[in-house]
């Protein structure tokens, strides 16, 4: 055991910063304000909420008045895709359009419309993990209220052609949402420019505070509100904003989006290390694209072992990684991301992802490509199944 | 609390009795790749006694503790006691499993029994057939397509 971290899982959540920490810091202390009161203590409050507002919409390249702050990511999605459908509903449009590897607060939300009668259909991915604009054209019919793609996907990282995408939806007149959580602070996002309808964010990605996050619809789309009660969030959703966290999103979103293209270079030599450090280790494979992916992402499948015991024993090393097994997912089968881009479930159970952040150094990631090629040839040496695949009893699905 | 117990992650970064043995007298391989566990255990028997026992393990960390620590309760006893081995005892023994790696322990208990079934083939010994059931994998497995 070893008292070193390095934290490889910046796509689960990431360290808040400094920064982040000390703008919520007065909103606990002096500020502490409802910004529904009418009173001066909540009208500094009010003050916070509005500033904190025009700040996050002006890195997203909208008006303050298109953001609606929500828990998180996963109500953002959530209330993007129910009011889209709704909206569509009414109009007689209940067709929808998504990809098979999207986030859950997506899938399953699309699941519930479809047993209330929506037509969902889900977008190959391939086996890069990209979705192409033809195919989404191809897909829009007459009676398509929606199209909800994610901006780049959490396990495996790829980005999807968002503005290729946007503008065929423009066109056809058709909402457009995306799940941009894995992106806000890490790429250059302009909703106008790329014409992005609707957009879920969350702060914990991009070092801000957990439990926040902020939805973007643009105006003229009426949002359903999910949770019913006072009159905040021009009524889309109730309950008194969560001030502290909102004003740490802000900040951390700032000064994320200030070193956008400065950390896109870092963790991009950082990853392509590791990519070409990991791919050296026999019958393993990249998922995803090797360049059409965030710049701190990699997801690796080794043949032969299984996800969570690589994940147990690299946290014996002080390297903190997540895995899309099916035992670290907690259910019966591996990751969906990874049998959408047609991985087998034999590989897919021997996955690893590690995300990164500019936190991360050289020789960190020298110490875990070393670390990960010990593993894995342990696991491999007491696994029957590599016996079999060494021995010719089986094929190698990874050649 | 940390999902596993003390005893189960000493049994999984120390696993004993690892390996194979080439000239075992019964050999039992249980579950699937797609599943995501698969357990072999190779026994060797002399006078009705377990005299040695080895395993390999392609899973999570409890399907490789839960190995080991079968392996563990069976070593040096007779025939008949290894037969009786639960999936329950391997789990007291590991100081008790998270509700949904259950199946590990009964995929070690099937192993086992495989093995032990293996060696009554091999050497013509009757058995009462009622206690393998068919089904070789963990039962978890089965509707997966």
């Amino acid at each position: 055991m070893t008292e070193r971290v390095i934290y490889l899982d910046n796509a689960a959540t990431t360290k808040m910063s400094k920064s982040a920490i000390n703008a919520m810091l007065p909103y606990m202390d002096s500020i502490y304000g409802n910004p529904s009161s009418l009173h001066s203590v909540g009208q500094k409050a009010n003050e916070a909420l509005v500033n904190a507002r025009e700040r996050i919409a002006k890195l997203l390249g909208c008006e303050a008045r298109e953001i609606t702050f929500t828990s998180g990511g996963s109500e953002a999605d959530n209330q993007a895709i129910v009011s889209a459908a709704r909206f569509g509903k009414s109009k007689g449009k209940k067709h929808i359009i998504s990809t098979a590897f999207e986030h859950h607060a997506v899938l399953h939300t699309l699941s519930k419309l479809e047993k209330e009668g929506f037509e969902i259909t889900l977008l190959d991915v391939h086996e890069n993990g990209l979705v192409t604009p033809e195919e989404v054209r191809e897909a829009i019919r007459e009676n398509t209220c929606l199209v909800t793609i994610m901006y780049a996907n959490n396990e495996i990282g790829t980005i999807q052609p968002i503005k290729e995408i946007g503008d065929i939806c423009r066109e056809k007149g058709v909402i457009f949402h995306t799940d941009a959580v894995q992106v806000a602070g890490h790429l250059h996002i302009d909703v106008k420019e790329q014409n992005i309808d609707m957009l879920s964010l969350s702060a914990h990605k991009f070092h801000g505070p957990k439990g926040i996050g902020a939805l973007y619809a643009r105006k003229g789309i009426r949002l359903t509100s999910l949770i019913e009660g006072g009159a905040q969030e021009r009524g889309k959703r109730a309950g008194t904003e969560n001030i502290p966290a909102i004003m740490g999103m802000a900040a951390a979103l700032e000064e994320s989006c200030s070193r956008i293209d400065e950390n896109a270079e870092i963790l991009t030599a950082l990853r392509d290390k590791l990519i070409a450090g990991l791919s050296e280790i026999p019958h393993s494979i990249l998922n995803g694209d090797a360049k059409k992916r965030l710049p701190g992402n990699v997801n690796f499948c080794f043949e032969g072992i299984e996800g969570e015991s690589l994940l147990l024993l690299l946290d014996d090393k002080g390297i903190c990684v997540s895995s899309g097994s099916a035992c670290t997912s907690g259910s019966l089968d591996p990751s969906h991301v990874l049998l959408a881009i047609g991985r087998v479930h034999d590989i897919a159970h021997g996955s690893l992802r590690l995300s990164l952040s500019d936190e991360n150094t050289e020789e960190e990631i020298e110490y875990t490509i070393s670390a990960v090629k010990e593993v894995v040839e342990y696991l491999r040496s007491i696994s029957p199944i590599w016996r079999d695949l060494v021995n010719g009893k089986k094929e190698f699905i990874i050649k | 609390m940390a999902l596993y117990s003390e005893k189960l992650m000493d049994h999984f970064r120390n696993p004993r009795n690892i390996g194979v043995i080439e000239d075992a007298d019964g050999i039992g391989e249980v579950g699937n790749a797609k599943c995501g566990d698969i357990m072999k255990i190779y026994l060797k028997i002399e006078n009705d006694i377990i005299t040695d026992v080895k395993f390999e393990t392609f899973g999570c960390g409890s399907a490789i503790a839960s190995s080991s620590m079968a392996t563990e309760l069976i070593k040096g006893k007779p025939v008949g006691e290894a037969l009786s081995l639960t999936n329950k005892a391997v789990v007291e023994a590991l100081d008790g499993l998270p509700a949904h790696k259950l199946h590990c322990s009964v995929l070690a208990e099937e192993a086992i029994k495989a093995a032990l079934k293996d060696y009554y083939d091999k050497n013509g010994i009757e058995y009462d057939h009622s206690l393998f059931p068919n089904c070789e994998s963990c039962g978890r497995c089965c509707e997966i397509s």
